[in-house]
């Protein structure tokens, strides 16, 4: 029988079937940091167990590291407090960690993969919404909550139901200038924060298979955005040629057995999905959210919604609320709005990839007067290494950008780096909630590309005209 | 975990689509490694006119008296009332830890984002699901009655409103049964521990780059 990608990667994960239609699923690889953790390891220890299997599970601290200034460590002591925790019951357990002293530490969901620790047709969890990054491998990755993470330590399984599983294809080429971020940004428009809820989503079409695995890793990372248990990219040549050489990469033998099985992780040509959703590349024009939700997204060309427009009382509701949130007016065109911050990395954007798109924007200008902070931080110590290798760090300090250290920072502001009330951020991470970047702070999703331009003019522009107009 | 039979609660309608977890319980509380004391930074920015810091005392924060927790009429509910796609958002347990550490036990929407609804499970918190038109019902009835309870039964999956009017919810056979006994999850896994062991045996010879 025919079978999408997501059922061949659920079937082979399968222990157990339980009468009500869930099942006990096998995990291959648990990624841990220090915010939804400690719970997880009190759990353990108060009921005298063990980890299943204590090399499936890896560990970074990411969300509460420290940006610039790590020869003093963490100043915060609730925030070391956290990571000296993870450390310390990394080491209980004998679970392996990279620390903050390491040059593999970073962002759980950029580590992974760059370890070669997330590998296609795997299933992947963490306690972490945006999880759902891993599985442009071809994986089925999935966030979980704090109790999640104590019973995958505890028996290497979770309780799941199968969702539905829907299939997006994005077909055509896409426009120059147009990232997996303004893909992912794009379908969430259309189908709303919800639009996933209950289904598994299998990315398709020649428009998602021509992007790199950065590409796919964005897009992926926003599934949760659109509400979807997880994200999916079939297995291609892409997946494998990222994969190869990794550090915890199969090798020799073994890897000819593994390609081969990877080779199959794609749906049949007459699988079945539960729903089916077309796009064409050709219509997708570089994004800007301008509320509090990602579905809050318009073309970088128009402007925020007219109220007229919402399609009932809930929604006018909300847009009201966000026009007030974001101190911004209906009909506004996005390219007016100035910025006051600039935000480059995430879990979504912070690989090396993002970083050269933005470095060649930024190259031989300046961040504009009105822009108080343009920051560009690094996913992990090895993305920082390469960049710079490549010189990137030196073309933004150029310009006028500061380089971080790995983290999470400016993302979830858990550390130093935040919005204060009211300041305006063009971001390339995933939220755009409410304070989630600072109480107060006004968030704008867009591209790597787009957050350099942004910097550079101090407000929104569209990068496809960057060429001509930038006035060079 | 605290088993979730019935409820007689007094409800408190939050009136919004896509409550995130961010706004249930800002970042700045996940500093914290223990699973209890969230319940006075509940919606805290919502909540409160000044910023909230972990462990402060919240007896003296200046609070927003329009939002509605802060009501006199509402204080004591145990029952929350939202719109779609609650609980969307990052995958913080903190957010239901949270909710119940406040004295809430169930929340009902017409939507759930997955992750959180699942969380409520782990927690002896039942989310229902209802209708937009039920919950236009209770919407109303809550604000126009002081004092309205809904009585909840989990066992016979009904939401009966003071008036007699009576709602039924789809729960999965599992997780309620889980609930209504108050079971760890772990526990009842690792029964099946043997074959967890068959598995991985199999796995291992298919698919040696996994182990
Ligand atoms: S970068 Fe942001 S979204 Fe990603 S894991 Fe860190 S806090 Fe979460």
């Amino acid at each position: 029988m025919s079978k999408t990608l997501f059922e061949k990667v659920w079937q082979q994960h399968v222990v157990k079937a339980n009468d009500d239609g869930s099942v006990l699923l096998y995990i291959d690889r648990q990624l841990v940091h220090e915010v939804t953790s400690p719970q997880a390891f009190e759990g353990l220890r108060a009921a005298g167990r063990q980890p299943w299997r204590v090399n499936a599970s890896v560990a970074t601290p990411d969300h509460n590291v420290p940006t610039t200034g790590l020869e003093f460590g963490i100043t915060d002591p609730v925030a070391r407090t956290q990571v000296e925790a993870l450390d310390a019951n990394c080491k209980e357990f004998g679970i392996t960690e990279f620390k903050m002293d390491d040059i593999r530490q970073g962002i759980v969901h950029v580590v992974g993969p760059e370890q070669g620790l997330v590998l296609p047709g795997m299933t992947v969890v963490c306690g972490d919404s945006h999880t759902s990054t891993h599985g442009a491998f071809g994986a089925i990755a999935m966030g979980i909550g704090t109790s999640e993470v104590e019973h995958v330590l505890a028996t290497q399984c979770i309780i799941q139901k199968k969702p539905k599983v829907m299939r997006i294809s994005v077909d055509g080429d896409l426009p120059a200038g147009i990232t997996g971020k303004d893909v992912a940004l794009y379908i969430i428009g259309e189908i709303g924060t919800a639009g996933g809820t209950g289904y598994a989503i299998e990315f398709a079409g020649s428009a998602i298979r021509s992007l790199s695995m950065e590409g796919r890793m964005s897009l992926c990372n926003m599934t949760i955005e659109a509400g979807a248990r997880c994200g999916m990219v079939a297995v291609d040549d892409v997946t494998i040629d990222y994969v190869k050489g990794r550090p915890s990469s199969p090798a020799g033998e073994v890897w000819h057995q593994a390609e081969a099985a990877w080779r199959k992780l794609h749906s049949d040509a007459d699988a079945v999905f539960d729903k089916e959703l077309n796009f064409n590349a050709a219509d997708i024009v570089p994004q800007v959210t301008w509320g509090t939700s990602p579905e809050m997204v318009v073309p970088i060309t128009s402007s925020t919604p007219a109220l007229a427009d919402a399609k009932d009382d809930v929604q006018r509701e909300g847009w009201t609320r966000a026009f007030e949130y974001m101190g911004l007016q209906e009909n506004t065109p996005m390219s007016e709005v100035l910025i006051d911050k600039v935000f480059i990395g995430s879990c979504t954007n912070a690989r090396i990839e993002d970083f050269r798109a933005a470095a060649a924007v930024a190259k031989g200008h300046k961040v504009a007067a009105n822009v108080k902070l343009a920051m560009v931080v690094p996913g992990s110590g090895l993305v920082k290494k390469q960049a710079e290798e490549e010189g990137l760090d030196v073309i933004f300090k150029a310009a006028g950008f500061e380089w971080r250290e790995p983290g999470c920072s400016m993302c979830l502001a858990m550390n130093a780096d935040r919005l204060n009330a009211q300041e305006r951020c063009a971001s390339t991470s995933n939220r755009n909630f409410e304070g989630r970047q600072g109480a107060g702070g006004r968030t704008h999703l867009v591209s790597p590309a787009m957050a350099a331009a942004a910097a550079i003019k101090g407000h929104f522009v569209d990068i496809r005209d960057w060429e001509e107009k930038a006035g060079n | 975990m605290q088993a979730f039979t019935t409820l007689n609660g007094l409800v408190v309608p939050v009136d919004r689509a896509n409550i995130d977890t961010d706004a249930i319980i800002p970042k700045q509380f996940l500093k914290s490694i223990k699973r209890t004391g969230y319940g006075p930074f509940l919606f805290d920015e919502w909540r409160y006119e000044d910023v909230g810091q972990p462990e402060m005392d919240c007896s003296n924060r200046p609070v927003r008296k329009d939002f509605v927790l802060n009501q006199p009429r509402y204080q004591g509910a145990e029952v929350l009332l939202a719109r779609e796609n609650f609980g969307c958002g990052s995958s913080r347990e903190h957010a239901p830890w949270a909710i119940l550490d406040y004295g809430i036990s169930c929340v009902i929407a017409p939507s759930f984002a997955d992750i959180f609804y699942n969380n409520c499970f782990k927690n002896g918190i039942l989310p229902i699901v209802l209708s937009d038109a039920e919950m236009d019902v209770l919407f109303s009835e809550t604000q126009a009655q002081e004092g309205y309870r809904l009585n909840i039964d989990l066992n016979a999956q009904t939401v009966t409103t003071p008036k007699g009017h009576v709602f039924s919810f789809e729960v999965d056979d599992f997780r309620k049964h889980c609930l209504l006994n108050g079971l760890d999850d772990i526990g009842l896994t690792l029964q099946h521990a043997d074959v967890i062991r068959d598995y991985e045996e199999t796995r291992r010879a298919e698919a040696a780059w996994l182990f």
